[in-house]
């Protein structure tokens, strides 16, 4: 345990040491408000009448375009960076175990995704300032936000470790993420069985219930499968070291 | 043929035996090339063992790395790892430190085997990798207080532990700075700071000097001698005059084997039957020639330098190991009335006998050798 929150610490702070971090969180926060904006300008000049369907759920599958755009930039260098250098090597010869290594990096980018989201709720606190509403939806809509970066670091994780080229990482991570978005978009050829297993495998079709500001459980338990599955990958990959060599 | 000197630090392995093709020069290569057979905590004559590494394989694929690597180092001493590029040391020094797992064969560290008990190996190693492999977005301090977190030592020990590393690098003068901003030199100091946090009894330096200018290669050179007084040392390096100066045992590696273990001393008089001065004269070539021939127990004489009718000549005078013949050659020399300008012993150097030894393995055959040969090979 203090393994894993050394290695989160150290990562934080070169998140922060940087000015990467701050670029990121700057395009996020422009990105989302203007999305925002835009959402609240079109919810009021087209009359619509309720909030959650009518505003949040287009909020919310804003700001998921916004997190794809900037998580595997956020990802990418963990592992990646730590080979270029030769940085890993000696992480693997440090008596940590390499789970430990990956649960520290994972808390690292987690916990600069959160930092992300509360500075992306301040939007929201505003408009409560002048116009309180119903806190039940846009919290749901955050939830379904935290889980779906949950499972895009996870996914970003798994190709840090494949590649020391950062660049590499982060396109990897792009292709995987919209191939798991895209999946769906074939109704035309697809028959209806297989549509209907690419739906249940679709990243975004389980965010859009917490958008529209419902929680189900079988969407929770999605993204946290796929998180599982990608930290997994990322586990097998590092220990292919013994058959690949140190690269 | 086989050799086991039971003085620490000159220890041999026992051998499997002459290698077919195995050209007569000595005994070397079969009590060298092949591994040790038994695993005991305590090596023949009561020093405990450190370090050992029996019959280590590793394959990638269909490439072998490292055929079958077995030695054993003492407590205290500190060892020489050399090795041409892609001889196998990395990926050697990377089974021993755990990175990856032999094929097959054990590493065992201060007793533990690296593969079963990963980390209570690890925690008795300190490493430095080849490319003192650092965040330079860190600083100094914070980066120590990182590994040893790492390594697992508690909040109270850490502060102790941070600062004596330091103390012993001598960087506590730029605790505060990045290490990105850091000379090469001090950043190779960070590095090895980070391999004594922790007080591990055991230290893998991985190429300490290299990319150092003179002044540098020397200070670490000097922070490394001074690491082996209480710790067992393995030093890693193609740099065969660091070897010289700081390890009481040279191990030699090409081709994923390993060619010798043993002291430069006892490799010198293995490698070559003959003990050899160099004699600068002042006379016409034939007749110091028939002079220095003539000197009792002489058994060859060579021309290293000097054109024939040149005015003064260097002769490699060779005699059997037991024989000093400086003096008698001088008197020779002097009595035949011809200027003795320069006498001395030449001993062989660790380039001349990793050359011989590398030589010897490639060619098959023993490669004749002249004296005033070589360069540093990098």
């Amino acid at each position: 345990m203090r393994a894993i929150s050394a290695i989160a610490r150290r990562e934080l702070a070169a998140y922060f040491g940087s000015p990467t971090a701050y670029v990121l969180i700057g395009v996020f926060l422009v990105l989302s408000g203007y999305f925002f904006y835009s959402d609240v300008a079109l919810f009021v000049t087209f009359g619509a009448q309720v909030l959650s369907t009518g505003l949040w759920r287009f909020v919310f599958v804003d700001y998921r375009l916004v997190t794809l755009l900037v998580l595997p930039l956020v990802t990418m260098r963990l592992f990646a960076e730590e080979r270029k250098l030769g940085t890993i090597e000696l992480l693997w010869t440090l008596p940590v175990k390499d789970y430990q290594l990956i649960l520290g990096k994972f808390l690292a980018a987690w916990c600069f995704f959160a930092v992300i989201v509360l500075l992306a709720m301040i939007p929201f606190v505003v408009f409560y300032a002048f116009f309180p509403f119903d806190l039940g939806p846009p919290i749901a809509g955050f939830v379904g936000l935290l889980l779906l970066g949950t499972a895009f670091i996870a996914c970003g994780i798994a190709a840090s470790t494949l590649t020391e080229n950062q660049v590499v990482a982060a396109m990897l991570t792009y292709g995987v993420l919209v191939f798991f978005w895209f999946m769906t978009w074939n109704e035309a050829v697809g028959e209806e069985s297989v549509i209907r297993v690419l739906l249940l495998l679709s990243l975004f079709d389980h965010y859009y219930n917490f958008a529209s500001g419902s929680i189900q459980t079988v969407d929770v338990a999605y993204f946290l499968v796929f998180a599982a599955f990608f930290l997994f990958i990322a586990l097998r990959s590092l220990q292919s070291r013994s058959w690949r060599g140190v690269v | 043929m086989q050799r086991s000197v039971p003085v620490r630090g000159r220890r041999t392995l026992p051998g499997r035996g002459r290698r077919s093709g195995a050209g007569g020069r000595s005994g070397i290569r079969s009590w060298a090339a092949a591994g040790a057979t038994r695993a005991p905590a305590r090596s023949t004559d009561g020093t405990t063992l450190e370090i050992t590494a029996e019959h280590l394989r590793k394959t990638f694929g269909a490439t072998v790395a490292v055929h079958d690597v077995s030695f054993e180092i003492a407590r205290g001493e500190v060892v020489g790892f050399l090795g041409p590029n892609g001889a196998g040391k990395s990926t050697t020094l990377r089974m021993l430190t755990g990175v990856f797992p032999p094929s097959s064969g054990r590493a065992i560290i201060a007793g533990r085997d690296v593969a079963r008990e990963p980390l209570e190996a690890r925690r008795a190693l300190g490493y430095l990798p080849e490319r003192a492999a650092a965040y330079g977005e860190m600083q100094v301090a914070g980066y120590l207080r990182f590994i040893a977190e790492m390594k697992g030592l508690g909040a109270r020990e850490l502060t102790g532990a941070v600062r004596a590393a330091m103390g012993a690098t001598g960087i506590e003068h730029v605790s505060h700075r990045l290490i990105g901003n850091l000379s090469k030199g001090y950043r190779q100091r960070v590095g090895i700071a980070q391999a004594l946090i922790g007080s591990p009894p055991v230290l893998i330096l991985d190429e300490p000097t290299s990319g150092l200018d003179p002044e540098q290669v020397t200070e670490i050179r000097g922070l490394v001698q001074g690491l082996g007084s209480e710790r067992t040392v393995i030093l890693s390096t193609h740099i065969l005059p660091e070897v010289e100066s700081i390890c009481s045992r040279v191990i030699i590696m090409n081709r994923g084997r390993i060619l010798a273990v043993d002291s430069p001393a006892h490799l010198e008089e293995h490698l070559r039957p003959y003990r050899e001065i160099a004699v600068e004269v002042a006379g016409p070539g034939d007749d110091v020639l028939r002079v220095l021939r003539g000197v009792p127990e002489v058994v060859e004489v060579v021309a290293i330098a000097g054109a024939p009718g040149a005015a003064t000549g260097t002769w490699a005078v060779r005699s059997e190991h037991r024989h000093d013949v400086r003096r008698a050659v001088a008197a020779a020399v002097v009595g035949a009335g011809y200027g003795l300008v320069r006498l001395e012993h030449l001993a062989m150097t660790l380039e001349e006998i990793f050359l011989t030894l590398i030589g010897d393995e490639e060619a098959g055959a023993p490669s004749s050798r002249r004296t005033e040969q070589v360069g540093a090979s990098h």
